[in-house]
């Protein structure tokens, strides 16, 4: 499959993104945020970072780009996308999902191996996973609290959206302990750690995040 | 500024830092954004319609922040201060 990684002015990760894509067994299509369309792709990652320097609210410029224009339309005719870290602000901000991403309570940047557990494997960024899988995936963030009301946090909860959630301890304030989330379709995945840099025991924790990227291949053939 | 019922830790903070420079009686700190937008031309209900809707879509995020809109007048010239 064809993976594009959007690149914006100030992402950090999307080169280890695309590092992930090709090691789950896809060809990585470099996008820019100034693209005016997607390049035939089948899926979509937004990769972590600090996008128009997290001015304004982290994604919130990156939203009106033209490339996420493109994205957000083609969300909405199923394509796949995954966002991480800023990629998952730029989602909220893009209201593709629901809530918003604050500064961590403890107010101090963040960065460990963070155990999660897996909840939603119908996603196509998570079919590979087994549903509750229990997981070491790097965390790194400022604002990765995940806020929303409680009527959306039950909706989220009841309808099976949470795709993982902190285990251990809760490592910026996230409502309910929620680190990620899909829309409605459950084509569209927010992730606050990062899979992309779990993709290799030389370099990581562990191999558990390149379960994100391989799952795109077990979604077409399933 | 942030929803009452959003988390502010700047605000937070600011709060614990009064304390240590010795001023006293402060019992909550919110930390919000203030943006000044020059308007070219006449401010008509038009435009300040159109102002609502930048500080909806743009200038903040309604799923945590409230924002009020207010208009000042600009004096016509404005005078050098050397």
């Amino acid at each position: 499959m064809k993976v594009g990684v959007v690149t914006f002015p100030g992402s950090l990760d999307d080169v280890d993104a695309q590092r992930a894509v090709r090691i789950g067994g896809h060809e990585a299509v470099a996008l820019w945020h100034g693209d005016h369309d997607l390049r035939g792709v089948d899926a979509v990652v937004l990769p972590g970072g600090f996008s128009y320097g997290d001015y304004l609210r982290c994604g919130a410029i990156s939203r009106f780009s033209p490339v996420m224009t493109e994205v957000i339309e083609a969300a909405g005719r199923g394509l796949p996308v995954l966002g991480i870290c800023n990629g998952f602000q730029i989602l909220c901000e893009s209201h593709l999902l629901p809530g918003a991403l604050i500064r961590n309570d403890h107010r101090k940047f963040v960065c460990r191996d963070q155990r999660l557990r897996i909840e939603n494997t119908r996603t196509p960024w998570t079919s590979a996973y087994d549903e509750g899988a229990e997981v070491t995936i790097v965390l790194k963030n400022g604002e990765g609290g995940f806020v929303a009301d409680a009527d959306t946090l039950d909706r989220l909860e009841g309808e099976g959206r949470v795709v993982a959630r902190y285990l251990d301890d809760n490592p910026n304030g996230s409502m309910r302990d929620i680190a990620g989330i899909t829309n409605e379709r459950g084509n569209v995945v927010g992730l606050m750690p990062h899979p992309e840099h779990a993709v290799e025991s030389l370099t990581g924790a562990g191999t558990d995040g390149l379960g994100f990227f391989t799952s795109l291949a077990a979604a077409v053939l399933a | 500024m942030p929803k009452p019922e959003i988390l502010d830790p700047q605000g937070k903070a600011v709060l614990g830092a009064l304390p240590r420079l010795g001023f006293t009686g402060v019992t909550d700190v919110r930390q919000g954004k203030r943006f000044e937008l020059e308007i070219d031309g006449e401010l008509t209900d038009d435009v300040v319609e159109q102002v609502r809707q930048m500080a909806a879509t743009l200038l903040s995020n309604p799923v945590i922040e409230d924002y009020t809109v207010s208009v000042e007048t600009l004096p016509t010239s404005v005078e050098t201060v050397s």
